[in-house]
């Protein structure tokens, strides 16, 4: 899959916009993934996505070509996230919710709950509270923790991704686990 | 819990999978004696499988395509030629074309004169042409750098160089413009519009 983005990225960067298309397709779904679990919010993790790719392109030049290109985008997309949460008041969220404007929570999606089996709806509500368990943590442990359980990705990649050293990439996943350990232990 | 903190750093350790074989041994030893540190790890690795264990989720339908529409204006060479795929009988034509861009390259450097089609019911205000409520225009309007906003009806063919058509939300549903609307706002589309106007004169000319 790298040699592919690359190949494309070298198109990109002789100005053919087209390429970036394939590179996007490649990448939407992780991208938007991290942003959703870090902001807890369908809309501003659209947004925050978009924006990810929209700087990426517009930096391309700046890529070093022999690095893993996901390195460079998924630390876009979690600065975008970082700078997100920092700028907003904590219980904006909160309202947000509450006033349930624009398919915030997973219920929303959904348009009748009633006709759905038992098991499902449980699952849906398990999943409610792990993401609003995860969204509790503090900014630098819930990155850690989204990088490595939901996008799977190795220590060395969060390291890089982050520009940590690999030691506090260790630490925050650690207290990360124990914080969330004391959220859902009786779930 | 009174044990050590050293066995919570083993746990972590064994989860990270990074724990050496002798502090893997130590740490199952001492889980058998230690029913606190026994639940801690065993909430541990729960907690884990409840964050695998949500579902992945994908990006929204139609993702791509708002991501490509936000992007900047890409480098016109690329677009050029890209243009020229699009429109192969422009490439056939190319010689023609040869001829014609400079002149006409020219002609839309030098041409920023805002300028309309004569019409007796058009109001112009500023660089704004108005197509006024109630009124008919019949014919063409071309309109040059300049903006056209269209609350009447325009019976023939719109065009707008360099400006933008206001009434265009409008135009839909309410059908105030029988014949084409065209907006020309790029060097391209200038050349394009140019090279339609002769193939349609050369036409005409060979009726
Ligand atoms: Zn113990």
């Amino acid at each position: 899959m790298e040699a592919l983005v690359k190949k494309r990225i070298l198109q990109v960067l002789k100005g053919d916009q087209d390429a970036y298309g394939e590179i996007v397709e490649l990448y939407k779904d992780k991208v938007y993934q991290i942003s959703y679990r870090m902001l807890g919010n369908r809309h501003e993790a659209e947004d925050i996505a978009q924006e990810a790719f929209i700087r990426a392109f517009i930096n391309i030049h700046s890529f070093n070509i022999d690095l893993k290109f996901s390195t460079w985008l998924f630390r876009i997309a979690t600065n975008l996230c970082i700078d997100r949460i920092r700028k907003k008041k904590p219980d904006y969220y909160l309202d947000a919710e509450v006033a349930g404007t624009d398919g915030l929570n997973m219920y929303s999606q959904i348009p009748s709950k009633t006709d759905m089996p038992e098991k499902e709806i449980e699952s849906l509500e398990l999943e409610e509270t792990i993401q609003s368990e995860i969204l509790k943590l503090p900014e630098k442990y819930r990155t850690v923790i989204v990088l490595k359980y939901i996008e799977e990705l190795s220590l060395i990649e969060i390291s890089k991704i982050l520009n940590l050293p690999i030691g506090t990439v260790k630490t925050r996943i650690h207290r990360g686990r124990e914080a969330l350990r004391k959220q859902l232990r009786h779930v | 819990m009174n044990c050590p903190d050293i066995y919570t750093d083993y746990m972590h350790d064994y989860l990270d999978e990074e724990i050496t074989p002798d502090n893997e041994t130590k740490l199952r030893e001492h889980l058998l004696i230690c029913a606190d540190c026994q639940s801690h790890f065993q909430e541990l690795k729960k907690t884990i499988a409840l964050v695998q264990s949500t579902s992945h989720i994908q990006a929204p339908v139609n993702f791509t395509s708002a991501v490509m529409a936000r992007l900047p204006n890409e480098k016109k060479q690329v677009g050029l030629k890209r243009w020229f795929r699009r429109h192969p009988m422009v490439t056939a034509a190319s010689l023609f074309l040869t001829l014609m861009v400079g002149s006409l390259i020219t002609g839309w450097n030098e041409d920023q004169e805002f300028s309309v089609s004569k019409n007796p019911n058009l109001i112009i205000e500023n660089n704004t042409v108005i197509v006024p409520e109630g009124k008919t225009v019949n014919g063409d309007i071309v309109v040059k750098n300049g903006d056209l906003k269209i609350e009447g009806q325009v019976d023939g063919n719109v065009t707008v160089i360099n400006g933008d058509i206001n009434g265009e939300k409008y135009l839909a549903s309410a059908g105030q413009v029988t014949g084409e609307i065209e907006e020309i706002n790029q060097l391209f589309d200038w050349l394009w519009y140019h090279m339609k106007k002769i193939t349609k004169d050369t036409v005409n000319i060979v009726k």
